[in-house]
């Protein structure tokens, strides 16, 4: 078990390297100047060749590519991510810092939602099969994942905060603001699970073990929750677990749909700004999540199935 | 003597749109204390759905009629609950896959005390000494182990011998064995079907033993029928099957099975 555990984590590192050069290559690929867009956001009235040759400097940005990549690189391992290009009083860490409480917490709010909606409606759908419950939900779970969520988010703001004017549209600061960005950011991951969860509890309803339980004559409640259920949710967990990093990233839209001062808030603001070292830095961050977050589930998935945990390891 | 099970009439209908399907027509046979009652037939000949009509075990798309008298009681009219209290304890059934019919998330020990828990009031303690009781008899080596192993950490034969010592454990009136030699070996297949007849000697329980196996059938069971597209085609004891078969599906069966006989018999005497 603990060789597996080093193999997979010594595996990631190689990965996470790859992912912060592509992430920097394609970043510095975008066509515009950012000592330019720099001069103009700190509203330099006349932009001269001499202007932008000194930010440049200022920046770090005369030197040659590979040299700032390796540069970077060595600073993001010493927990420097680099100061803002629009706004050079403010370091990206604390940007990032300031930012990353409120994604957390609508992402969190999110996962709850997700989890505490998808495995029952799932389960329910698996157990009265065809039945009305079933077919609604099937109808809703169709519709749901074919819409964008910042429809979604509009449509909720404009029949939920505006028409019946049940919670407030936009901002931060109470758990009422929190419920809409929350919902939005979660139903396709609900509808996804909904089906995930049904398909996968019929799938193991057909099995031997099901049948066997049912020789025995064990009450149904039981063979549903301990056996059915606990099978299917075993191949749900690697899939929930990877929608964690899905879920913080995917925050971007609806944060900027509902004015939620969040990374996507602060990404959005950052590419409209050219401010590298921000978008660098939190397209870098979402990267090392995603890897992070399938080692550990990966992980986790071994040690609850007792056929991949090998005896002696 | 009383029969232990007595089914009459009993059909098998698969529902569809069109019209239903027979699966199973009119069957009657009985079984009494102490006898096993062979079913033979090729797959899809309908002797598992026999039986898993009168349990209740069907799905939804199956209807099943006729009647299946079980201790006074017509099986085809209990309710889920009652077939559900019958099951695993005053019925009990073999199953043909060993190795899939545990939960593969849950330890051997864990499984055989839910079905105690279900169908007896014993302590955690008596569940255990009965779950090591059954291993021992089952000539089953290290026990304790045994409790704590996962089923894919256990042969197929294993899991077979704790599968026949968990439906013989509640000293149930009717065992079913539902095609138990097909999945494993053939030395395996000897000690399971010397497990049976131990079985039927020692506790004089009434069995019903499927298979497609003349072989095997023709070692447990006393009494043969023979099932071909849901009928029953020929019943009689193994002699009587064997001479005086008068269905030429039952005789294609025997044939087929001589043949293979006459070549093993003539393989092993080239060899020696």
């Amino acid at each position: 078990m603990k060789q597996y555990v080093i193999k997979r984590i010594l595996t990631a590192i190689p990965l996470i390297i790859v992912i912060s050069f592509v992430c920097f290559v394609f970043i510095n690929l975008i066509p515009s100047n950012p000592a330019e867009v720099a001069l103009r956001v700190r509203q330099v009235p006349i932009i001269t060749e001499e202007a932008i040759a000194e930010v440049e400097a200022e920046l770090g940005l005369d030197k040659p590519y590979f040299i700032r990549y390796i540069t970077w690189l060595f600073d993001c391992l010493h927990g420097d991510f680099g100061i803002s290009y629009v706004n050079p009083s403010r370091t990206v860490a604390g940007e990032l810092a300031r930012c990353l409480p409120a994604t957390l917490q609508l992402a969190g709010a999110s996962l709850v939602m997700v989890i505490l909606l998808s495995i029952p409606i799932g389960f329910l759908c698996a157990v009265y099969k065809d039945g009305i419950f079933d077919k609604v939900m099937r109808g809703l779970v169709f519709i749901t994942t074919a819409m964008p969520p910042y429809w979604v988010g509009l449509l909720l703001m404009w029949l939920v905060a505006i028409k019946l004017d049940l919670l407030p549209t936009s901002g931060n600061g109470s758990w009422q603001h929190l419920i809409l960005p929350a919902f939005t950011v979660s139903l396709s991951y609900i509808s996804t699970y909904i089906r995930l969860i049904r398909n996968n509890m019929l799938e193991n309803m057909k099995q031997d073990y099901v049948l066997y339980a049912n020789v025995r004559g064990l009450p149904q409640k039981q063979i549903l929750i301990k056996h059915i259920l606990k099978n299917s949710m075993h191949t749900c967990i690697v899939a929930i677990g990877m929608s964690i990093p899905q879920l913080i990233s995917g925050t971007i839209v609806v944060e900027n749909v509902f004015a939620w001062p969040g990374l996507g808030t602060l990404c959005i603001s950052s590419i409209f700004n050219r401010d590298y070292p921000v978008i660098q830095t939190y397209v870098l961050l979402i990267g090392v999540l995603f890897v992070v977050f399938n080692l550990l589930f990966d992980i986790l998935q071994t040690i609850s199935d007792p056929r991949m945990r090998k005896e002696g390891m | 003597m009383k029969p232990v099970l007595k089914v009459e009439d009993l059909s098998v209908i698969l529902n569809s749109k069109k019209s239903g399907k027979v699966l199973v027509e009119n069957s009657d046979f009985e079984v009494y204390p102490g006898e096993c009652l062979g079913i033979l037939g090729e797959s899809g000949s309908g002797k598992s759905m026999t039986v898993k009509s009168f349990l209740g075990l069907l799905d939804k798309q199956f209807t099943a009629k006729g009647s299946a008298w079980f201790e006074g009681k017509n099986l085809m009219q209990e309710g889920k609950e009652s077939l559900r209290s019958i099951r695993g304890k005053e019925i009990s059934m073999v199953l043909q896959n060993p190795m899939t019919c545990f939960d593969p998330l849950y330890r051997i020990g864990n499984q055989m005390s839910e079905t105690f828990a279900t169908h007896t009031k014993w302590s955690s303690k008596e569940i255990r000494e009965n779950s090591m009781d059954i291993l021992k008899r089952m000539h089953i080596r290290n026990p304790e182990e045994v409790l704590e192993k996962y089923p894919h950490q256990l042969s197929g034969g294993m899991l077979q011998r704790i599968m026949i010592g968990l439906a013989v454990s509640l000293k149930p009136k009717l065992l079913i064995a539902d095609e138990p030699t097909t999945a494993i070996d053939s030395i395996t297949q000897h000690e399971i079907l010397n497990a049976f007849l131990e079985i039927k000697e020692q506790h004089n329980t009434a069995m019903i033993f499927i298979s497609h196996d003349l072989g095997a059938i023709s070692k447990v069971a006393d009494k043969i029928i023979v099932m071909n597209k849901g009928q029953i085609v020929d019943r009689g004891d193994f002699h009587h099957i064997l001479h005086h078969a008068k269905d030429s599906y039952t005789r294609l069966l025997i044939e087929k099975r001589n043949a293979v006989l006459n070549r093993y018999q003539k393989v092993l005497g080239g060899a020696v």
